[in-house]
C-alpha cells in the first residue's frame, strides 16, 4: 500500500515561505537598525520564571524542567523551586552589578505566590513578560481554538488582577498551536519570544495585526547547555560571549543586532555557576553592548 | 495527588534575618557520606524496579560493595586527615551486614541519620503503617548499634509519599534532607513537631556529578570550590548551609579521591567555616532560629495555611 497522494504534491512550492507570518528576507538585504549611543549590539537577557508542579499532565509532552520520578517527586520540585527563591535572586544581583536589565516571563498562576519576586524584578528596573498561565498549559497544534483562547484570556486576566500590562509573551515550553500568534496578538500582546528566525526584531502577521519576534537563542539556552549537554558554565558563558563579539565585529556590515540569550534561575542561580554568570556580564558590559528589555527593542 | 507539596512556605532569599553559626561562622559545612546496601536480588516495587537492569545486575552490586569494602575506609581516612567528621546517609540493613563500619564510625563520633534500611527497597506505594514501621526500625536499630538517636532522615532512593514528613516530626526527627529548595534550612510545615529542611545538595551530589553529568574529577573540585566560595561569601549577611553528599563507591575511585582532596583543603582552608554534622546544624538553628524563620515568613505575609499535602486550613 504505496502513501496517499498528498505525500508527492507540494502545493506550497513556490518562491519564498511556505507560510504567511512573514515574509522570506536574505540577512544580506535588511536595513541595517542603528541602536541607541551607537551600539554595536543590543542584548536580551530572558530570565524565565516558571513553575514545576508535582502532577504535571505530560500533555503534549513533558515541559523542560518537569517531574522525573514517581508521585510525589519532591527531588525535582524542590530543585525546581530553587530558582525561584534562591537562584533568581543571585540572577538579580549580578544584573544590578552589572547595570544590565533584563526580561523576566514569569507563568501567570505564579504571580500571587511569587509576589515579592514580582516587586524585587520591577524594583530594580526589569521588564516582567507573559509566560503562558502555566507549565502545564502548553499552546500545541492538538489544542482546539476556544480553549487555547480561553487559556491566553485567563493568562491576560491574571496579570490585569496582578497589576501588570506585559506587552511580550513566551510560550510554556516555548510551543505553539498555528493560532497563537493570532490569540495573543488579539489578547494585546504585541512581543512574542518564541519564534527566532533572524538576528534583529521581526514582525510576523496576525489576524490582530502585527506582532514582532524577538529572536531569543534556543542554541545557547543554558539549561540545554549546562544540563542536557553536559558542559561547563564556563564554556556556557564563552560561547555567549563569542556570540556577542562575533554580532558586534559585523555591525559595520549588517548594522545593530539582537543577541538574546536565557539565565535560568534553577540553573544558572547555582551559586557553582554564578561566578561564570558575573564574568559574562562584565564581559558584555565592557563590550558596551545595548543591554534592553524585550519593549525596549520592539 | 497535588500539585504543591505544602511542605514550605515561598520565602525570598533577599533580606532574610540573619542567621550566625556558633563562633561568628558564615558557612556550616558538613559532609554526608552515604553509606548504603543495595540488595542482590531486592523484590520488585510496582512503580520501579530495585536495580535498572535484571537482577542480578553484577556490575552495579559490586561496585557498590567495592565501595563498603575499599572505598569507604579511604575516604574515612581522607576526612580524618582534614578533622572532618561524617553524617552518615545509612542504609540501616547495613547495621547487620557490616557492623566494622559502623564501630569505625561511632570511634570517630560520626553521625548517623537513616536512609531507609536497604537503597533497594522504595517508598512508593506504602501505607503509613508500612512507612512508620520503617521509620521506627531505623531509630531502634541505630540506637541498638551505636548509642545514638537518630535525627535525621533521607528517604531510600529519594522515594516518597505524602505522609514521610508528618511521620518524621511525630518520630521527633530534627531534620530531613529531602528537601533541595534552599540554602538555608528552613522549618517543615508537619502537623505535629519541630522539623526542619537541612540543606544537603544534588547540584554537588557525586552521584549527579559523576553519574547524570558525567564530570571529570578535576571538574568535580572545582565545581566543589566554586559553590564554597559564593556561599561562603552570601553567609555574611545570613549564614548558609554546604552539604558534600558523597558515595564512597564512586568518590574514593583511584582517579578521583586526590582531585576530591584539593577541594576539601580549599574548604578547610578557610576560617569562617563551621565544619560540623546536620545534627549539631539542626539544633543550633532549632534552639535559635526556628522561631525567626517562622516569624519573618508571617510577617512578610507568606505564610499559607495547612501542612503538607494537605491545603485545608489548619
Amino acid at each position: 500500500m504505496p502513501l496517499p497522494d498528498e505525500h508527492l504534491t507540494y502545493p506550497h512550492r513556490s518562491y519564498g515561505m511556505d507560510q504567511d507570518r512573514y515574509a522570506w528576507r536574505p540577512a544580506t538585504e535588511r536595513a541595517p537598525i542603528a541602536w541607541p549611543n551607537g551600539a554595536a549590539l543590543a542584548t536580551m537577557i530572558v530570565v524565565p520564571i516558571e513553575h514545576h508542579p508535582l502532577n504535571p499532565p505530560g500533555k503534549p509532552f513533558k515541559h523542560p524542567g518537569a517531574m522525573v520520578t514517581p508521585y510525589p517527586d519532591l527531588r525535582h520540585y524542590t530543585t525546581r523551586d530553587y530558582g525561584n527563591r534562591v537562584g533568581v535572586y543571585r540572577i538579580l544581583d549580578a544584573l544590578k552589578a552589572a547595570g544590565m536589565k533584563a526580561t523576566f516571563p514569569i507563568n501567570a498562576d505564579q504571580l500571587e505566590r511569587l509576589k515579592p519576586l514580582v516587586e524585587a524584578i520591577l524594583a530594580d528596573g526589569h521588564e516582567i513578560a507573559a509566560y503562558g498561565l502555566s507549565t502545564t498549559h502548553i499552546h500545541w497544534g492538538g489544542l482546539d481554538r476556544e480553549t487555547e483562547a480561553a487559556w491566553v484570556a485567563e493568562a491576560r486576566a491574571r496579570f490585569d488582577a496582578a497589576g501588570l500590562q506585559p506587552r511580550a509573551w513566551l510560550s510554556p515550553a516555548r510551543q505553539q498551536s498555528f493560532a497563537t500568534l493570532d490569540l495573543i496578538r488579539a489578547a494585546g500582546f504585541e512581543i512574542c519570544l518564541d519564534w527566532e528566525q533572524d538576528e534583529v526584531p521581526a514582525a510576523m502577521d496576525t489576524e490582530a495585526g502585527e506582532i514582532i519576534g524577538l529572536p531569543l537563542s534556543n542554541e545557547l539556552d543554558d539549561r540545554a547547555l549546562t544540563i542536557d549537554r553536559r558542559q561547563t558554565e564556563d564554556e556556557w558563558a564563552s560561547q555567549v560571549l563569542e556570540a556577542a563579539d562575533y554580532l558586534a565585529g559585523g555591525a559595520g556590515r549588517f548594522g545593530g543586532r539582537v543577541l538574546g540569550f536565557t539565565l535560568t534561575p534553577y540553573v544558572t542561580g547555582q551559586p557553582f555557576r554564578v561566578s561564570a554568570l558575573r564574568r559574562l556580564l562584565a564581559g558584555l558590559g565592557a563590550m558596551g553592548v545595548w543591554s534592553a528589555t524585550a519593549s525596549e527593542l520592539a | 495527588m497535588q500539585a504543591d507539596p505544602n511542605l514550605y512556605d515561598h520565602w525570598p532569599y533577599r533580606d532574610r534575618p540573619k542567621i550566625v553559626w556558633p563562633g561568628g561562622k558564615k558557612l556550616a559545612f558538613w559532609i554526608a557520606p552515604n553509606i548504603e546496601y543495595y540488595e542482590f536480588d531486592p523484590p520488585k516495587n510496582p512503580q520501579r524496579p530495585g536495580w535498572p537492569k535484571p537482577s542480578p545486575d553484577v556490575v552495579g552490586y559490586s561496585q557498590r560493595d567495592w565501595g563498603n569494602r575499599v572505598g569507604h575506609w579511604r575516604l574515612m581516612e581522607l576526612l580524618d586527615k582534614y578533622g572532618m567528621r561524617g553524617s552518615i546517609s545509612l542504609s540501616v540493613g547495613l547495621l547487620d551486614h557490616h557492623p566494622e563500619i559502623i564501630e569505625a564510625c561511632v570511634a570517630r563520633d560520626w553521625e548517623f541519620f537513616s536512609h531507609g534500611i536497604y537503597n533497594t527497597r522504595f517508598s512508593y506505594g506504602m501505607d503509613e503503617a508500612q512507612e512508620r514501621a520503617v521509620i521506627e526500625d531505623s531509630i531502634r536499630s541505630v540506637e541498638a548499634a551505636t548509642g545514638q538517636r537518630i535525627r535525621g532522615y533521607l528517604a531510600p532512593a529519594l522515594t516518597h509519599t505524602e505522609k514521610t514528613f508528618d511521620l518524621l516530626a511525630e518520630n521527633d526527627f530534627w531534620y530531613t534532607c529531602d528537601l533541595f529548595q534552599d540554602d538555608q534550612p528552613q522549618p517543615v510545615k508537619t502537623k505535629t513537631g519541630k522539623l526542619i529542611s537541612m540543606p544537603y545538595s544534588l547540584e554537588v551530589n557525586d552521584v549527579i556529578t559523576y553519574g547524570a553529568l558525567s564530570m571529570s574529577p578535576w571538574r568535580y573540585a572545582d565545581v566543589l570550590k566554586r559553590h564554597f566560595d559564593q556561599l561562603l561569601e552570601e553567609g555574611d549577611k545570613s549564614g548558609t548551609v554546604m552539604c558534600i553528599p558523597l558515595h564512597a563507591y564512586l568518590v574514593s575511585q583511584p582517579h578521583r579521591i586526590r582531585p576530591f582532596e584539593d577541594a576539601l583543603r580549599h574548604i578547610a582552608g578557610h576560617d569562617e567555616v563551621w565544619i560540623t554534622t546536620a545534627r549539631e546544624i539542626a539544633q543550633h538553628y532549632r534552639d535559635n532560629y526556628f522561631d525567626q524563620t517562622v516569624a519573618d515568613i508571617a510577617a512578610r505575609g507568606l505564610a499559607t495555611p495547612g501542612t503538607g499535602f494537605d491545603h485545608a486550613a489548619a
